[in-house]
């Protein structure tokens, strides 16, 4: 089955359509929220977000809604469950209650990278197991970023957080790789599956246009420079998102009908210690003395991961 | 009256018939025993179309009750069951959907918590939901259980509380003895619960709205907290007016207690749910031995109808508050609500006495209910009555001895 490609080639072809008004609680500079803007533009109005606990809870506080659609704050491991009942519910009101298909939404899940990947993972694969009619957006910014930069199993290897801190004893401060939850959710066979970048703002919006055209659990991971926990200044972060992309540690793809492809390929990778120092959460490896190791081993992944693509 | 059909059932298939004459629409459900015949029972009504709707087996009591909270809040009528470590699984949820304000019924089939792990029923899991919101009510029988899920709904889906209603029944001794129930013919039902049009706005395209968002500050928190608050308080006036209804369609009445032998009553004892029919019984022959025993059985449990409580109990003498639970390190969890209950009145019974029993599904028998007796005429020892006597000591005594639990140890 071909699906949709959104057709968009240039910036000028987004909607100038926005579903969420600027003036939200979120950190400036947020990757994450930058991200989420850009696909609810491709997905329209009628939408319900199932919020979990993190940073985007902020997104709404009462009596405020920036949004166009609906909201349902849930719990930190409950959001996909929530989104199932709420879909399940439309289902049956459409089917035997004479609700009129206009009245449809679209579930979205709205989820940090900690909700994704520990506390709520489980019931994300039991959702993808169901053939949950849904889209999840998982806005990644390799931390438990609301409750001030703590490990999640997202966090990357020589990063430092506040529960992996830098020592004299463990240099490296975050010393395990980060979960691979793209090929964990692959391996259950999504409908879609992609990686985003808001540094990729064309790639992002062809790939929410495909998704809505797609039925079933349509999963994306967001790569959300966070400027208050990786520690840059705002208005770095579309600088941060770009050299994510093109040092290759951040690979832009999308899997659909048991093919991956890389939509966004970097021509020449940079060195992975461009996107490490501009970042605070990893000069300890540059200060006060370089860790060649740590960058080394970073350098070794990055490049083990793309020998199977270049 | 209405034509009403009788036949025989388990607690658990009460619990069923009662979903399946509310008309429920949407069943999120996962199993665990006590509780998993009622959701084999609607998975397969709803599966060979005697139900209209969905049953969606899903991953986990909190994944459970999140769907039903949100399926609740999209304008359906849902029905859940759980039991025991599913309740404190389910728990964060629990709370969660009680702040959603959505009506649904859900049924606990009463089990022990771990540790340590077993199947048999007491009350510390319903009791763990005694401040989550829930609307509560606790049957003795497999008649109360089918009953009090239709009324359950009504209350429920009175705009005035909408809060999820959870029915209690005692896991083994309700949940899997049969008795014969009256169910009444569908279009009767149908009078007293019409199928379901929600009254709060629901998610829907042309109704954009944000819920449950997050609050900054203690007063905009406690604002909803005591809607919260004045919701549960007034589902007391939404039952006594369901039980009226629902009397003169079905010609049962329910008050929010039941009350057996209590006005010349000396000594009362004070239960709910299945094991109030052996109080019963007992207090039948402590008659026949000439001492005035009486009960009070608690229907309503949440809200907590202190009034009625007060009124029925007060004036008698001697009253032992049984709780089938336990809060280690203060006794029993109802007993100081009962005393609350009776702290500004006048005619005060002269002694409330602390009983526990029934941990774990452990019975009550008759000299059971006769020690309390007798620990109501001793002098106060400030602490609970334990029902634990030597023979229970002796029994675990045996049960290590056969394991060579004591050789093991050396």
């Amino acid at each position: 089955m071909k699906v949709a490609t959104g057709g968009h080639k240039k910036i000028k072809d987004l909607h100038p359509h926005e579903a969420i008004a600027p003036g939200t609680g979120l950190c400036a500079g947020c990757g994450g929220l930058e991200g989420l803007r850009l696909g609810l533009k491709e997905l329209g109005d009628d939408f319900l977000i199932c919020n979990a606990a993190g940073c985007f809870t902020l997104l709404s506080v009462y009596p405020f809604t920036p949004l166009k659609g609906s909201w349902l704050y849930t719990t930190m491991g409950g959001p996909v469950p929530a989104a199932q009942g709420v879909r399940d519910a439309l289902d049956i009101r459409m089917r035997y209650r004479g609700l009129e298909e206009k009245e449809n939404l679209q579930v979205i899940v709205v989820a940090g990278d900690g909700s994704s990947n520990d506390i709520g993972f489980g019931a994300s694969s039991a959702a993808i197991h169901r053939g949950l009619d849904f889209i999840y957006f998982c806005y990644d910014n390799e931390a438990y970023g609301n409750t001030g930069f703590q490990l999640s199993a997202a966090s990357p290897f020589g990063s430092a957080t506040q529960t992996t801190p830098s020592t004299y004893v463990h240099e490296a401060g975050t010393e395990i790789n980060k979960k691979d939850l793209f090929e964990i959710w692959k391996a259950q066979k999504p409908a879609y599956l992609a990686t985003v970048s808001p540094r990729e703002p064309i790639d992002l919006s062809n790939k929410f246009a495909r998704a809505r055209a797609l039925k079933g659990p349509r999963m994306f991971i967001c790569m959300s420079p966070c400027p208050t926990g990786w520690g840059f200044e705002p208005k770095e972060a579309q600088l941060i998102a770009k050299l994510a992309v093109d040092t290759g540690i951040f690979p832009v793809k999308e899997y659909f009908e048991g093919e991956v492809t890389h939509t966004v390929r970097p021509r020449k990778r940079l060195p992975v210690e461009k996107f490490l120092e501009r970042q605070k959460r990893f000069q300890h490896l540059f200060e006060p003395h370089r860790q060649e190791d740590v960058i080394r081993q970073i350098q070794k992944r990055v490049d083990e991961y793309w020998r199977n693509y270049e | 009256m209405k034509t009403q059909k009788k036949i025989m059932l388990t607690g658990n298939k009460a619990a069923a018939w009662g979903a399946r004459m509310a008309g429920v629409e949407y069943v999120p459900a996962f199993p665990i025993t006590p509780q998993t015949e009622i959701v084999e029972t609607l998975a397969k009504w709803f599966a060979d179309g005697t139900l209209q709707g969905k049953f969606t087996n899903m991953d986990s009591e909190h994944s459970m009750f999140m769907a039903a909270g949100s399926a609740g809040a999209t304008g359906v009528r849902v029905f859940t069951a759980s039991s025991s470590q599913g309740i404190l699984h389910g728990m964060e949820s629990l709370y969660t959907i009680t702040g959603w304000r959505t009506p649904m019924v859900i049924v606990n089939v009463s089990r022990a918590l771990a540790t340590p792990i077993t199947l048999e029923p007491d009350h510390n899991d319903v009791m763990s939901t005694r401040d989550c919101g829930l609307i509560q009510l606790h049957a003795e029988t497999c008649q109360e259980v089918f009953d009090f899920i239709l009324m359950g709904y009504r209350i429920s889906e009175d705009p005035e509380v909408c809060l999820p209603v959870l029915v209690n029944l005692d896991g083994f001794y309700l949940s899997f003895t049969r008795e014969p129930v009256l169910i009444p013919d569908e279009k009767d039902v149908r009078n007293f619960l019409p199928l379901y049009t929600a009254t709060q706005p629901v998610f829907q395209a042309s109704r954009p709205m944000a819920r449950a968002s997050a609050v900054f500050g203690g007063a905009t928190y406690t604002s909803f907290k005591l809607q919260q608050e004045l919701a549960a308080r007034h589902a007391e006036k939404s039952f006594n007016q369901v039980a009226q209804d629902f009397k003169k369609y079905f010609g049962r009445f329910y008050g929010p207690l039941e009350t057996f032998h209590l006005d010349d009553a000396e000594y009362v004892f004070v239960m709910s749910n299945s094991f109030a029919t052996k109080g019963k019984s007992a207090v039948i022959k402590l008659r026949q031995q000439g001492i005035k025993a009486g009960l009070l059985k608690l229907r309503l449990f949440r809200p907590f109808p202190s009034e009625a409580i007060a009124s029925a109990l007060g004036g008698c003498a001697k009253v032992a508050v049984i709780d089938q639970n336990l809060a280690p390190g203060m006794g029993g969890i109802t007993y100081p609500e009962i005393v609350t209950s009776l702290y500004s009145r006048k005619d005060r019974p002269e002694k409330i006495l602390s009983v526990i029993g029934g941990l774990g599904g452990k019975d009550i028998e008759d000299q059971d209910f006769m020690a309390i007796i007798d620990h109501l005429d001793k002098p106060d020892r400030g602490t609970p009555l334990y029902l634990y006597d030597e023979g229970d000591v002796k029994g675990f005594n045996r049960l290590q001895q056969i394991a060579k639990f004591n050789e093991a140890l050396k």
